[in-house]
């Protein structure tokens, strides 16, 4: 994940300048500790003998949470390692003596060769020693994703261990029909007690209460946080929010995220009071991002935008998570609705254009991930229908969430200049 | 006033000399791109045939892929701008115009003042830009200069893959060994561009006026087929390689005012 340093300057200060590099705040020194403590949590239940298990990111965590299993996020991790540049051996190994095709997710490609040295079966040195360790069950939506399904039943073959999966359909509407409700909550249902029967686990509906109380109390702080960004200039650098997303994705129904959700609020609120930011420049242009994070090169897009005076304010990537319910039947809706990927082309846009709006974004950057067909797919039609809806100028760039060979780093700058030159006439035009 | 534009591109190097941001004094194209000493012969060059010094000009803009490292420029400008302003002093008319560079193509939107309304770029691909018909004219061992009017000659166009500058190499090898009319390849390779390059191009609609701009715009094959794709007639200035420099001279100039005007 992203860890740059944040450095903070008076919001109105216009001339870019070079600030000396400022601690981290302490809702990053809390995320960190949440981070590694799930993995060790993981690597302590394994040696007690109890059964871990991976999950795609947007599976109701609040189930695992309130059985009280460990549960690790392969998506997670493939993007840290990504980030950290280390991704090449994984890549190399996938496609070669494994065998998978290029045009593969990169995270699918990344965790397939990870999980065949967990497997002993290649030699690839593990850059984290191994942390994300071997899973004894899958859990598995295909809210956000069809290929995790593909890459999950290869994992379970490979590892000979169950898949716990919920079918959550495509979202031809945009409001999920009680036939649907009905349909995803019965695989809830009988996914808890195979799941129970599976882990020795006792399912508690008091507990559970108490998760999802938690994990909406954390939604609400997480989506707060996003809006306040809606604050000229934003107190934040938007990329930012991006570290915290693992609190949403790994540990949506725990405490210690609403900790940290709380003390990042407060830290944001202080920013406002302040007239403060932590983007490190004058805030010239507003933007929306869409599309996952191009992790391997996100400093490098982070300097660019920088070096032009752009903040990522809005972003559909990181509200995904974002996740409102009160009941079964009320998660079962919410996790209909869970990833973009699943949503119908004029519900996509209708939310995007409120954040357009809400935001005051000047343009969009899209993210044409090589790795997610889906999203690219949907890509190009929003990107005409909001530009001419916004009346904003947008560009789109090549790239991939964890593949590091699909990126150009000059085709990337003369795109955001050419974005920034269309903006600068529009302002001059007010 | 002199004001001068720069376009340091992938695979030639331009510069251009504007009189008040309209007239223009010289302009020079140099084979060799960014990292050679292409910019440095063209600034060179262009010096020498306008009988301008330095010193006398007022401002100076850089474009191209090598803008970032042109210490002679007092700033630099995207390409996509550039290319907006270049045409619209050479073809006013125009509010469409389809850049093929050495490594990239663009499609840009223009307003009726020639400003940049929006832009689309290829992907990172190479298929569908200079470097893709450098290559292939590689291969049927012809002067790229030559690549249009040879394929004039066609009668039945080959079939080129569109998708890879690497298979399109393969199959463009392919259709040489089955004795393939070499006019009918090079028609072929002009079909595979135009495709591609008007597939992106479309995105932004379709166009009243369109021109092209950059040396690929030379070619008189590829013009005609990306007309054939396009549906209409394009628009091409005798100077569009050097439409870019243009465009960074016309910047220049317009800065100068823009600073003028602020005092």
């Amino acid at each position: 994940m992203m860890s740059e340093s944040i450095a903070t300057i008076k919001a109105a200060d216009s001339a870019p300048q070079v600030k000396p590099k400022r601690p981290k705040p302490k809702s990053m020194l809390m995320l960190a500790e949440q981070s590694a403590a799930l993995f060790e949590n993981a690597r302590l239940a394994k040696e007690r003998g109890e059964k871990v298990g991976w999950s795609a990111s947007i599976f109701p965590q609040e189930i695992a949470e309130t059985l009280g299993l460990n549960v690790l996020y392969p998506e997670n991790h493939a993007a840290g390692i990504a980030a950290r540049h280390q991704a090449d051996p994984f890549l190399q190994e996938c496609e070669g003596p494994m065998g998978y095709s290029n045009d593969l997710c990169a995270y699918a490609k990344l965790n397939l060769a990870y999980t065949s040295v967990l497997n002993n079966e290649s030699a690839i040195e593990l850059p984290d020693g191994g942390k994300l360790v071997k899973p004894d069950f899958l859990l598995l939506t295909n809210n956000i994703c069809n290929q995790l399904t593909k890459w999950y039943e290869n994992l379970a073959r490979q590892l000979q261990i169950p898949i716990f999966f919920i079918d959550t359909c495509y979202n031809p509407w945009d409001y999920v029909t009680e036939s649907r409700v009905r349909y995803v909550r019965a695989q809830i249902d009988e996914l808890i007690k195979n799941l129970c029967e599976f882990t020795n686990k006792k399912w508690d509906d008091e507990h559970f209460k108490e998760v999802m109380k938690i994990s909406q109390r954390n939604s609400f702080l997480w989506e707060r946080a996003n809006n306040l960004l809606d604050r000229k200039p934003a107190p934040l650098s938007g990329f930012e929010l991006f570290n915290y997303m693992s609190s949403m994705v790994c540990n949506r129904g725990k405490t210690s995220s609403t900790a940290i959700l709380k003390q990042l609020n407060s830290e944001i609120e202080q920013h406002i009071a302040d007239g403060t930011s932590t983007f490190p420049v004058a805030e010239q242009f507003r933007i929306s991002w869409d599309g996952i994070a191009c992790w391997p090169y996100l400093s490098h897009n982070l300097r660019t935008l920088k070096k032009y005076g752009i903040n990522m304010v809005a972003s559909s990537y990181g509200k995904a998570w974002a996740i409102e319910y009160d009941d079964l039947d009320g998660m079962a809706r919410a996790y209909c609705f869970a990833s973009t990927n699943g949503d119908n082309a004029s519900t996509m846009i209708e939310r995007r254009l409120e954040a357009l709006k809400r935001f005051g974004c000047e343009g969009t950057i899209y993210h044409v991930n090589r790795s997610c067909k889906v999203m690219d797919c949907q890509m190009m039609e929003v990107q005409r229908q909001l530009a001419k809806a916004a009346g904003i100028p947008f560009t789109s760039f090549d790239g991939d969430q964890a593949d590091y060979r699909n990126y150009s780093e000059a085709q990337f700058e003369t795109r955001i200049q050419g974005l920034v030159e269309v903006m600068q006439q529009n302002k001059e035009d007010l | 006033m002199y004001t001068l534009g720069i376009d340091i591109g992938s695979t030639t190097s331009k510069a251009v000399i504007l009189e008040n941001g309209k007239k223009i004094v010289a302009h020079v194209v140099v084979p060799l791109g960014t990292g050679t000493v292409g910019p440095v012969r063209a600034l060179a060059e262009i010096f020498e045939q306008s009988g301008i010094s330095h010193e006398q000009i007022a401002y100076t803009i850089a474009t191209g892929y090598g803008r970032l490292i042109c210490a002679e420029a007092d700033e630099q400008s995207s390409e996509l701008s550039c290319h907006a302003k270049g045409i619209h002093l050479l073809l006013p008319q125009a509010d469409t115009v389809i850049d093929i560079g050495g490594q990239d193509a663009k499609a840009l939107k223009l307003s009726p003042l020639g400003r940049l309304l929006a832009f689309q770029m290829n992907d990172k691909c190479a298929a569908g830009t200079g470097r893709f018909l450098d290559v292939m004219a590689r291969v049927l061992n012809v002067p790229i200069e030559q690549l249009g009017p040879l394929s004039a000659a066609s009668k039945q166009p080959a079939k080129i893959s569109n998708t890879c500058t690497v298979f399109a190499e393969s199959e463009v090898i392919s259709q040489l060994s089955a004795q393939v009319p070499l006019a009918d390849i090079a028609a072929g390779i002009h079909n595979s561009v135009a495709k591609r390059v008007a597939g992106m191009a479309l995105r932004l609609g379709h166009p009243v006026c369109l021109a092209m701009s950059g040396g690929v715009a030379l070619n008189s094959g590829v013009v005609q087929a990306m007309e054939k794709e396009m549906g209409c007639p394009i628009l091409v200035d005798p100077l569009c390689q050097s439409a870019g420099a243009i465009g960074a001279a016309v910047l220049a100039y317009e800065k100068l005012l823009q600073a003028k005007e602020r005092r």
